[in-house]
């Protein structure tokens, strides 16, 4: 049996020991996340693990607003460098500060006991 | 076979069409509900149940549910579907069910749905699973995937909160016509910015209700449609496009894949968004009429803030947009596209009382599923429109 590419459990291995990996096609150069076994729109099945800059702007903000506004929390879409687009958070500034355009840099914390990748102001 | 652009212009029609159950629905289940709009929507066509030969539905909580619904009324249809586009499934259904008829394969499509989450909260989460690349950072599901979306668009075109909330107070005008609606009390656009803010930038008024409701239509067709009970109000256009599951994964934040189906259906039906009297566009959260009228062509894009200001889509105004008071007024019981179908029909037929359209010849259906995902345009129009 051939080996097949486990696109989760692979990323979130590489999350584990600290790398923030995205997939590259070999044949078209382009990037993919979220992982998966093919690049969406060429069905390319040459995709190899490589490390994401970690650099991105904020595309999207949205504060989910707590009873207590210490528990509120921003959830963000955040365009990469490479061009994938993810929904992350933006740690380190109060949560109204986060804007669209707001360059900010990828960091992997622990939460709940996981690794979490989460962004923080560039 | 007389295609379109891909579809049958006016051969089929929907003939019986109903609602049931719209606010409190306790003490029954969804596929009780479910079965009294199909019984109600065949006796408005005076079609016999016998007929039926074709069952489509979405039941909330079900899986399986087009086979619970076919066995609870004792059919044995030739095609059954319990698709799984959300709240789109339903204007799916009806192009589905307009080129099924069209083959021949069908003679009389029922399409019913209902639902009662008020009444009867669905033990623990649905039949969706949580995205692992979305749920860590706990986005409320799916409000928050809407309200990135109108942040974009804010963002990009100047689109204001008290635009947005013009959205919830025309469908709250429109529900205070509409003695079915479920919520009638006044409501300002001062109310709805002042209102609780669950995830900027909406508030608690800017989202739909979560309340009861069934509905149901029945589609044969042209031919047979004359002997019906009342007049057939024709499909002249279906047209449906997925861009996407997650928001995250929205090709564009502020262009739906209504901008695909719409004109799709438009060219199928031969007219323009101008010559529709009319709308019902799936108004899930306040931004998503704003964004359905910019991609079906009512005005350009980024416009449709300044489109829905003073008043232009409340009763009155300058566009008759979901005059049974919406989701947001009216009914959502979570899968809302078939109380869309049902309103222009009833439009369509001049059965709206107050909020009746004058001279209504032309109605819009658009459906919306998912989190800006499933995209599902139906134009119909009287038979003065073939």
């Amino acid at each position: 049996m051939t080996h097949m590419l486990q696109p989760e459990a692979e990323w979130r291995a590489h999350l584990a020991e600290g790398r923030f990996m995205i997939q590259r096609s070999r044949s078209t150069g382009g990037h993919v996340f979220y992982p998966r076994v093919a690049e969406p729109g060429t069905g390319a099945e040459d995709l190899e693990w490589v490390s994401a800059s970690g650099a991105g702007t904020v595309h999207a903000v949205t504060v989910v607003r707590k009873k207590d506004p210490a528990d509120s929390y921003n959830v963000v879409l955040v365009d990469l460098a490479e061009g994938p687009r993810l929904m992350s958070r933006v740690d380190g500034v109060p949560v109204d500060v986060v804007q669209i355009g707001m360059a900010v840099r990828a960091s992997i914390i622990i939460e709940g006991d996981k690794p979490l990748l989460v962004f923080v102001p560039a | 076979m007389s295609m379109i652009n891909g579809f049958p212009r006016g051969r089929a029609a929907i003939v019986g069409a109903s609602t049931y159950g719209i606010g409190q629905c306790p003490g029954v289940s969804a596929v009780d509900m479910a079965a009294k709009a199909a019984l109600l929507a065949l006796a408005d066509a005076g079609i016999a149940m016998s007929e039926v030969d074709a069952l489509y539905t979405s039941a909330p909580y079900e899986a399986l549910g087009g086979m619970e619904l076919a066995e609870y009324l004792g059919l044995t249809p030739k095609v059954t579907d319990c698709n799984r586009t959300g709240g789109s499934a339903f204007e799916v259904y009806v192009q589905q069910a307009a080129l099924a008829l069209e083959a021949g394969l069908i003679d009389c499509a029922l399409i019913a749905y209902g639902s009662n989450p008020a009444s009867n909260p669905p033990p623990g989460v649905g039949m969706t699973r949580q995205s692992p690349w979305e749920a860590p950072y706990k986005p409320l599901a799916p409000l928050s995937s809407y309200a990135l979306a109108a942040s974009r668009h804010m963002h990009l075109y100047g689109t204001t909160r008290e635009q947005l909330a013009e959205v919830a107070v025309a469908a709250r005008q429109w529900a205070q016509l509409n003695p079915e609606a479920a919520v009638r009390d006044p409501l300002s656009v001062e109310d709805v910015l002042k209102a609780r803010m669950v995830s900027d930038p909406l508030t608690v008024r800017d989202c739909c209700l979560f309340n009861d409701g069934a509905a149901a239509v029945v589609m044969v067709r042209a031919d047979r449609a004359k002997d019906c009970a009342k007049a057939p109000i024709h499909v002249l256009g279906a047209a449906h496009a997925v861009t996407h599951r997650e928001i995250s994964s929205m090709p564009d934040l502020t262009v739906t894949g209504a901008a695909i189906s719409g004109p799709q259906a438009f060219a199928q039906a031969g007219v323009r968004p101008a010559d529709i009297d009319v709308a019902m566009l799936y108004d899930a959260f306040t931004i998503t009429p704003i964004l359905f009228l910019e991609d079906l062509g009512f005005c350009p894009k980024g416009e449709g803030g300044r489109f829905v200001s003073g008043g232009h889509v409340a009763p009155g105004g300058g566009l008759a947009l979901n005059t049974n008071g919406g989701g947001l007024s009216c009914v959502h019981p979570g899968m809302y596209g078939l109380f869309l179908l049902v309103e222009a029909t009833r439009q369509l037929r001049g059965e709206c009382g107050e909020r009746q359209i004058d001279n209504a010849r032309l109605a819009v259906a658009h459906g919306n599923g998912g989190v800006l995902s499933s995209e599902a345009t139906v134009v119909l129009g009287t038979a003065a429109t073939l």
